[in-house]
């Protein structure tokens, strides 16, 4: 009856511990650094998947704009490290040494003042976190208060994720432009180039995907879970529940946000350089396939689902560079048409329904057949 | 039964409200009161604005003018959660419940503690929340479908769970549009008891449009037609009024 209200049910337990395993065991001691570093960079975006599951596969609020969060996340991350990188010896050859390269192209004289606050890493650190959810809250308050919901807000979403490259490209000055932020070297000093800090760095973004997997458990496993959920199927009865429908979307949009900025940041640090080629609308859709192959409705499966298809996009990109792209529109047609809850609702169905099978028939439990069943949807 | 009082005393005042959609007024300069603990009955034709009347009282359906006062408050003003924090609630014609939740959930749901973002947050299912769910849904014949989701339940079991959601609100003023449609005769003959029930100290506005079962809990009966009140009064002397013989009660 409260499986449900539990922080984590025993499947659940279990998913998580091979999903550790396998990412805190197996992989670093089978793949090299290069591999590592490119799982790595899949991982990133299964921070934005955990805020999409949470916000669109229990919120129902499509957003196609999570590269904007995922971008400002990384764009933060990638000031600070270019501050660092454009110290006054190294760039002594420009006309104006320490401010970024790419400034001193545009004829910048003087570091804006947007950027001044980024010399330090725990405001950049703060940033990180802040900038998205400020920027969410102002956008979700503007749209929900309003009742903007479904398809329009889908629509503002992704013209919000156009607008912002379109603005990145055009204040090259400022952002560096269509070639993004790049040339980042150290953090506080330590080299964030080298098989060694990539390695490390590889560890410390585990540890906040698992921190993430944790935070959107609680979430969905409070209360408000459960309200996103009602809240998806019966927007209007939640409000005669006593309930602001708005606040909540507002509190699950900010969530979504929040999580693609961490994935952002993590981005930075591990490949080197932010542009603006991970803001626009084909990463922030891309982003939303990810979710749903892996399964909208689980946060695990979204994180399986973000690896998988970045995998694929890697080694099919590299040999067929023109279908990958219909290959991708493709497989998002066929598992929502064919698989709507994506490869956790296949594992779920499946896999998981014959694995109980299996140990219920050692010891067959009166009605636990139909409830069993019950249990597995609630569980869900 | 009626009780002639000031109007401060009125649970529910509604003067001159109207709403006009595109220029046709669902609900025309309409005026009734409510007083505490009493159970009022609207009926009418079909298209007569009685659903619509109460979509505005809980906040669905913006007044075009008007005001409906609840305990001195001014319900226009508010939007649909405020509505519910201030003590009305809403049963709807068809059942409206969360068939992806469990009947518990629905219920815990409805449990009118943590409404904010926050308070959602860390909501703690404690024996409290516990000991009211089972109590609610004993009354509304649920107590062995706690733990099923509530799309399985029968129709007649989805109006009892939202008639439980209402009741676990514990409103101050309890609206139903039609509770006992479309349920089998067995069900109905529940769902009087039930609500016979569960409208003690409390004050109802019920929409029905089976007669005998408005003779049975009606204290008060409002015919409303064509937007506008037609007649007021005991079932007994709406019965006998010429004017709602002709446009409702005749055919």
């Amino acid at each position: 009856m409260s499986d449900n209200s539990r922080f984590m049910n025993r499947s659940e337990l279990i998913g998580l511990a091979v999903l550790a395993a396998l990412l805190v065991v197996v992989l670093p001691l089978t793949l090299d650094v290069f591999r590592l570093n490119l799982v790595a960079k899949y991982l990133t975006y299964s921070f934005v998947a955990i805020g999409l599951v949470l916000c669109w596969g229990y919120g129902g609020i499509l957003s196609l704009g999570q590269g904007v969060f995922f971008g400002l996340g990384g764009y933060c991350m990638a000031m600070f490290l270019k501050l660092e990188a454009s110290s006054a010896a190294n760039t002594k050859i420009q006309s104006t040494p320490g401010i970024p390269d790419f400034m001193d192209w545009n004829q910048i004289t003087a570091l804006p003042f947007f950027w001044q606050p980024f010399h330090s890493l725990a405001f950049t650190i703060v940033a990180v976190f802040v900038a998205p959810a400020v920027f969410a809250f102002v956008i979700g308050a503007a749209m929900f208060k309003r009742r903007v919901g479904g398809v329009y807000f889908a629509i503002i979403t992704q013209a919000i994720a156009a607008i912002l490259t379109i603005l990145i490209v055009g204040q090259q000055g400022y952002t560096g432009g269509i070639n993004g932020i790049t040339d980042l070297r150290t953090l506080k000093g330590w080299d964030i180039r080298t098989d060694h800090a990539k390695f490390v760095l590889y560890f410390v973004e585990v540890g906040c995907l698992f921190v993430c997997i944790l935070a959107a458990q609680f979430i969905r496993h409070s209360k408000l879970g459960r309200i996103l959920v009602a809240m998806r199927d019966k927007e209007d009865r939640v409000r005669f529940s006593g309930y602001s429908v708005a606040n909540f979307k507002i509190f699950a949009f900010c969530a979504a946000a929040v999580f693609a900025a961490i994935g952002g940041a993590m981005f930075t640090l591990e490949v080197g350089f932010m542009s603006p080629s991970f803001v626009g609308i084909v990463p922030s859709i891309e982003m939303v396939i990810y979710t749903a192959v892996g399964g909208r409705l689980s946060i695990l499966g979204a994180i399986y689902g973000a690896l998988i298809v970045n995998a694929a996009k890697t080694s099919f990109s590299e040999s067929f560079p023109q279908l990958w792209l219909l290959g991708l529109g493709a497989l998002f047609i066929g598992i929502v048409l064919a698989f709507p809850n994506g490869l956790a609702g296949i594992w779920r169905d499946h896999v998981q329904a014959r694995i109980d099978r299996l140990s219920r028939s050692g010891k067959p439990k009166p009605g636990a057949g139909g409830l069993g069943v019950v249990d597995n949807i609630a569980a869900e | 039964m009626i009780i002639g009082s000031q109007p401060k005393d009125f649970l529910l005042a509604v003067e001159a409200l109207t709403v006009s959609f595109d220029g046709f007024k669902a609900v025309n300069d309409l005026s009734f009161y409510v007083d505490e603990n009493e159970i009022r009955v609207i009926i009418g034709p079909n298209g007569a604005g009685k659903t619509t009347v109460l979509d505005l009282i809980c906040g669905k359906t913006k007044a075009t003018s008007g005001s409906i006062r609840f305990r001195g408050k001014e319900l226009t003003k508010l939007t649909e959660n405020q509505i519910v924090q201030a003590g009305v609630g809403r049963k709807f014609q068809n059942p409206s419940i969360y068939e992806d939740l469990t009947v518990f959930e629905n219920l815990e749901i409805s449990y009118p503690r943590g409404r904010t973002v926050f308070g959602a947050l860390t909501f703690r299912r404690d024996a409290a929340v516990k000991e009211r769910v089972q109590e609610v849904a004993e009354m509304v014949f649920l107590a062995d479908k706690l733990a099923m989701t509530a799309d399985l339940l029968s129709h007649g079991q989805k109006q009892w769970l939202e008639i439980g959601m209402l009741l676990i609100q514990d409103p101050d003023l309890l609206m139903l549009d039609e509770p006992v449609a479309g349920m089998s005769v067995s069900e109905r003959v529940k769902t009087a008891e039930l609500l016979n029930r569960i409208i003690k100290g409390r004050s109802v506005l019920v929409i029905e449009h089976d007669m005998k079962f408005v003779e049975d809990i009606a204290h008060r009966v409002t015919v409303v037609h064509q937007g506008q009140v037609l007649a007021e009064g005991s079932m007994n002397a709406v019965k006998t009024n010429p004017k709602v013989v002709e446009v409702y009660l005749g055919h």
